[in-house]
């Protein structure tokens, strides 16, 4: 077997060294009959052979890039730089544990200091932690964060929240006691929370842009939110928009949570993906995650250790802030990477980029006869009602080849009257041969449909 | 003014129907450097062994629990503001809270110095 | 206030007497760089990316297009290769040298399991494409999925976790519905764990809104069964035990446990972190557990990555399966579909009969890792997990037998995968066990597991893995066993300000801890970030 070093005379000269005869002797204290269990699974395959059967099932698959692509809600299909891949995959990166021996792990706690300055930036707040396993999660740790620091126990969501992240946040605040309200889906953006609020409410939590693309000045919410005690969390699923659209923290979020996929990190059907987590200094001791921070060494030195660790599981045991041990290391050096490289004229353009392409594909399928743009404002992601269930439409136009993006009945599968929905994402990766494809397809469907 | 000690390394000293509660430099010693301390808010009334405050170094963090049943009626925010001091002066200046004594019979079940020395080393 | 003084001293060591000649005029030395951080590298105004020029049609942005500085500073391609292959070569890897971190199984990393990742019929699928364009996909979950069922005897698994803590809240939130099926959630409100628990299990008892109750450990290391079955009663939730366990030794009693549980009305929640010890040898289902969750990244050779992303997929009982978080993965007429909602797996607010506990993640779980890890099992196949765990038993018995020369053992008898030792070898030496684990990187070893388990003082906790050959343990054993000597020789000076060749001597958490610096800011702002 090739990943195993001993040989049958080393295995046998070392169970001498150890005093047994036989490597089952070493196993004595498993109960007899529940040792050496049949296991009804094929033996080992060489590299050729596993390199085809996982090949044969890859196959299946229509992957984004084989055709027009529109299929966003929560994932993206962007370009990540060649350079980003090949440094994850360093040894000393890929290979490494937790940073907790800071002295021999400087070159993953740099990073993640990195890191951390780059999403508080980007937020456009003071402190960022070291990663979260992706952004549902992340939402669903800032709601029992905003309950430890409010000490209350009543959570807003957003109809405009992805009902996935809602799901998760659900799951969590309900699981401690918590009772969570989820306001009505509004495609069109116009809702309003505000009369929501009251003296029991620990936070809202509000997308933006939301889940069917439009973006939200949340000024006033968070106004309203700290007039009543309350924290105001900021959710985003599309990381690049951050480059375009004003940030949570200027508009007074005391959380901000969100997918950071999109830089750095392929699609992966759902994962693994990387959780961004941000708040405001006065917050940070309530934070979950892990944190890197500065400090000098022996000699005064610059170097980074984790800090703060008192908060987590491995320390504060049952007090522990979360249950939180891994963070999403890699896919925080996969976006450290990529965002070192955008910069801010990077990222800007970027941003631009992906809302042109949106405007253009708006603009192209709104024209046709019968559908209807739901989303006035947005950045790389709108909504339109179409005259018929769009999942319907979805599959027509993947046998085409096109995947034309997330239908209502997907993410709100028991509301049919959200099922006309088609929700629409373009990158830059989107081409305009792609929104010809799309729109043109769309066009025949429709009047087949009629 | 009297002194009495907790099994839980806490120290008392006591003035009328007023008390002063501080870690002992015991328990300062074991816990190493501290880097932060939370102080329960004034005004708010404690059970004997509830949860009141919290201490923290690099590699514990600890509870600090009512010693006696009574109301805040006093923090050190020094503390709060420079955690070290619970290192450099634990049992003075590192003081935690003053408390208002509810049921002074607490008091008596508790260790005097000598008893609470002979605990320490007993451990 | 509660004790816990066990733990690593965190006082930064006294300043070196580094000779002059140590310096060099650049701060570098030879192989190892310096390097400062990006925000240090004056290119704010500069991108590594060449993308088009935005056209400037009419945005829809309206009033919320962004106006400040954001702050990110951007590199050309060959100055950012070079920045962070900088920052990798300051890192220990387990492609360098044994890194037998207990607990934390630091296994060989294969590439065929990156190659495989990368296919893009795996990554570069969307979760929410139609289900007829993702039929491979899903059929490598339900394989996979085979595979952990089959290797665990336990008839269900849920794959959505996203690492094993994630797992451990999946398991005991299964329990949490089970428990409020039975009408039972609101009395059997205490979970059992041992001392020697991971953290997590505790934390995770906790966020589910148990209380948990700590179980002392015998003379052995191993679950005191006395003292745990006087702790059953008809509050009792259920049980968490690591098995084998933390000190590295398999619950001879784990059937009575799980028996005595049972009977007492709870379930029974196994830690399955150190899994890789029996995987292939014993299936945990034949031992009576109800849940466990299986850390991919420890067992199945995905990559720790630093830190992360892990996988933390959660055998279930026929007990707990109902139970199990969506979605999930089904089979019909040879087609593969998802269940995504809760009325689609028979909720509470949907449909009779079954009762999921909802969602725990947004998708369908760490799908990289699901196709290394299968990878890594279709490659060994049951004949080389099983051999694989023969070879880390052997391995950590090994390291065991070698070191108890110098080392004092925690515990008489075998080990599993694992070996534990205690500081006893360091008495009278004013040497401590993290002296000594500091003192292993100037070697040019990473660290054990130190002051882990809670249950043993000065606790080293060291797993060498099947991936380690018989001639690398045997040089790791005699640097180790010479430093304990030059220890007890009283040589202790090397210990005291050791690492002195890694790229940073020891740092300052205390300091790092009472004034965080979480973030670069600009000089000007430097001090009033820090306060």
């Amino acid at each position: 077997m090739r990943y195993l070093p001993l040989s049958p005379a080393d295995r046998q000269q070392m169970l001498g060294v150890i005093g047994v005869k036989k490597i089952d002797d070493l196993f004595s204290d498993v109960p007899v009959d529940a040792l050496n269990a049949d296991i009804g699974l094929p033996d080992h395959a060489g590299e050729l052979e596993v390199e085809r059967q996982l090949g044969a099932m890859a196959a299946k698959n229509q992957t984004a890039s084989s055709g027009p692509f529109f299929v966003g809600a929560g994932a993206y299909k962007h370009h990540v730089p060649a350079t980003a891949d090949h440094i994850i995959q360093r040894s000393e990166f890929l290979t490494s544990y937790t940073p907790y021996q800071p002295e021999i792990a400087q070159g993953t706690l740099q990073y993640l200091f990195e890191f951390q300055t780059q999403v508080a930036a980007l937020t456009g707040m003071e402190v960022a932690n070291a990663s979260m396993y992706d952004g549902s999660t992340a939402c669903a740790e800032a709601a029992l964060m905003a309950r430890r620091i409010t000490k209350r126990s009543k959570v807003i969501l957003s109809g405009g929240l992805h009902p996935h992240y809602a799901a998760v946040t659900r799951t969590n605040s309900e699981l401690v006691g918590d009772s969570v309200d989820v306001a009505d889906a509004t495609p069109s953006g116009t809702e309003d929370l505000t009369g929501l609020i009251d003296e029991n409410t620990s936070c809202v939590i509000v997308q933006t842009p939301d889940v069917f693309g439009n973006i939200h000045d949340v000024t006033d919410l968070a106004q309203v939110a700290h007039e009543k005690g309350a924290l105001l969390i900021v959710a985003f699923t599309e990381v690049v928009s951050l480059g375009a659209v004003k940030s949570p923290g200027a508009m007074g979020a005391d959380i901000v949570v969100g997918e950071g996929q999109s830089i750095g990190n392929g699609l992966n059907f759902g994962g693994p993906y990387v959780g961004l987590f941000a708040t405001r200094q006065k917050y940070v001791r309530h934070m979950p995650g892990r944190l890197c921070g500065e400090t000098l060494d022996a000699d005064g030195q610059r170097g980074f250790v984790l800090t703060l660790s008192t908060r987590e599981q491995h320390i504060r045991r049952d007090k522990a802030t979360s249950n939180i041990c891994t963070n999403s290391g890699l896919c925080a050096l996969a976006f450290t990477v990529h965002m070192t490289l955008l910069g801010e004229v990077g990222i800007r353009r970027l941003a631009m980029l992906n809302h042109e392409a949106a405007c253009k594909t708006a603009d192209a399928i709104s024209a046709l006869a019968g559908i209807e743009l739901v989303t006035e404002q947005f950045f790389n992601e709108f909504t339109v009602r179409l005259p018929k269930p769009a999942h319907e439409i979805v599959e027509t136009l993947a046998e085409k080849g096109i995947l034309a993006g997330v239908p209502g009945n997907r993410l709100w599968p028991h509301e049919e009257a959200l099922h006309n929905l088609l929700v629409i994402a373009a990158t830059e990766c989107t081409r305009d041969e792609d929104i010809s494809a799309l729109k043109n397809a769309l066009e025949e469907t429709l009047v087949e449909a009629v | 003014m009297t002194m009495k000690f907790t099994k839980d390394h806490e120290w008392i000293r006591i003035d009328g129907e007023t008390v002063t509660v501080g870690i002992t430099d015991h328990a300062a010693e074991q816990l190493g450097d501290v880097v932060f301390v939370e102080l329960p808010e004034i005004g708010k009334a404690f059970s004997q062994s509830d949860d009141m405050a919290v201490v923290e170094s690099v590699k514990a963090a600890s509870d600090v629990y009512a010693p006696i049943s009574g109301e805040v009626i006093e923090i050190n925010s020094g503390i709060v503001e420079d955690p070290a001091a619970v290192n450099a002066s634990p049992m003075a200046d590192a003081w935690f809270v003053k408390l208002k004594v509810s049921n002074s019979a607490e008091l008596d079940a508790l260790m005097d110095e000598a008893a609470y020395k002979e605990f320490v080393e007993s451990n | 206030m509660a004790m816990n003084s066990q733990g690593r001293p965190t006082a930064p060591a006294p300043a070196s007497q580094a000779a002059a000649s140590d310096k060099t005029f650049s701060g570098n030395k030879a192989l190892q760089i310096e390097e400062t951080l990006i925000f240090e590298k004056d290119a704010f105004g500069s991108t590594g990316v060449d993308l088009a020029e935005p056209k400037n049609i009419p945005s829809r942005l309206g009033d919320l297009r962004r106006n400040d500085d954001i702050g990110l500073p951007g590199l050309s391609e060959p100055e950012a290769m070079r920045h962070f292959v900088r920052l990798s070569q300051k890192n220990y890897a387990i492609d360098m040298g044994p890194f037998t971190l207990g607990s934390c199984t630091m296994k060989h990393n294969p590439r065929l399991n990156e190659k495989m990742a990368r296919l893009p019929g795996f990554s570069d699928i969307h979760p929410l494409q139609p289900i007829s364009t993702v039929q491979g996909a899903l059929e490598l979950i339900a394989t996979l999925s085979h595979w952990l069922t089959e290797m665990t005897g336990m008839p269900a698994v849920a794959m959505s976790p996203k690492a094993g803590a994630h797992g451990e809240l999946c398991g005991m939130m299964a329990i949490k519905a089970a428990l409020e099926a039975r009408g039972e959630a609101g009395t059997r409100v205490r979970v059992l764990a041992p001392e020697s628990a991971h953290g997590t299990n505790p934390a995770t008892a906790v966020q589910c809104g148990f209380k948990v109750d700590s179980i002392p450990a015998d003379a052995s290391g191993r679950v005191d069964f006395e003292a745990f079955k006087a702790k059953l009663g008809p509050d009792v939730a259920g049980i968490m035990v690591t098995n084998p366990n933390t000190c590295g030794l398999f619950e001879r009693d784990i059937r009575a446990i799980a028996d005595a549980v049972h009977e007492a009305g709870g379930y029974f929640y196994c830690d399955g972190a150190n899994f890789n010890a029996i995987a292939g040898k014993v299936r945990p289902g034949d031992l009576g557990i109800d849940a466990m969750h299986i850390n991919l990244h420890k067992t199945f050779s995905t990559p720790h990555g630093g830190g992360g992303p892990g996988s933390g997929p959660t055998v279930l009982s026929a007990a707990l399966a109902p139970f199990a978080p969506i979605p999930f993965v089904v089979q019909q007429n040879g087609k593969f579909d998802l269940v995504e909602t809760r009325r689609e797996a028979g909720s509470s607010d949907g449909a009779e009969g079954a009762n999921t506990f909802g969602r725990m993640t947004a998708f369908h779980g760490q799908m990289g890792m699901f196709v290394r890890a299968l990878s890594y099992m279709l490659s060994h196949g049951a004949d080389g997990l099983r051999q694989a765990s023969e070879d880390a038993v052997l391995n950590a018995n090994y390291v065991l037998a070698r070191l108890k020369a110098e080392l004092t053992p925690a515990f008489d008898g075998h080990c599993m995968h694992e070996a534990l030792f205690d500081d006893r070898f360091l008495k009278d030496t004013d040497i401590e066990t993290i002296d000594f684990a500091k003192a292993m990187i100037d070697e040019g070893y990473h660290p054990m597991t130190m002051y882990f388990p809670l249950v043993v003082k000065g606790a080293m906790l060291i797993e060498p893995t099947e991936s380690e050959s018989r001639q690398e343990l045997d040089q790791f054993c005699d640097s180790l066993n010479a430093l304990a000597r030059k220890a007890k020789a009283g040589d202790t000076e090397d210990f005291k300000i050791a690492p002195k060749f890694a790229p940073r001597r020891r740092l300052d958490e205390t300091s790092a801890a009472r004034k965080p610096v979480l973030r670069w800011t600009p000089t000007v702002a430097r001090s009033e970030a820090a306060e």
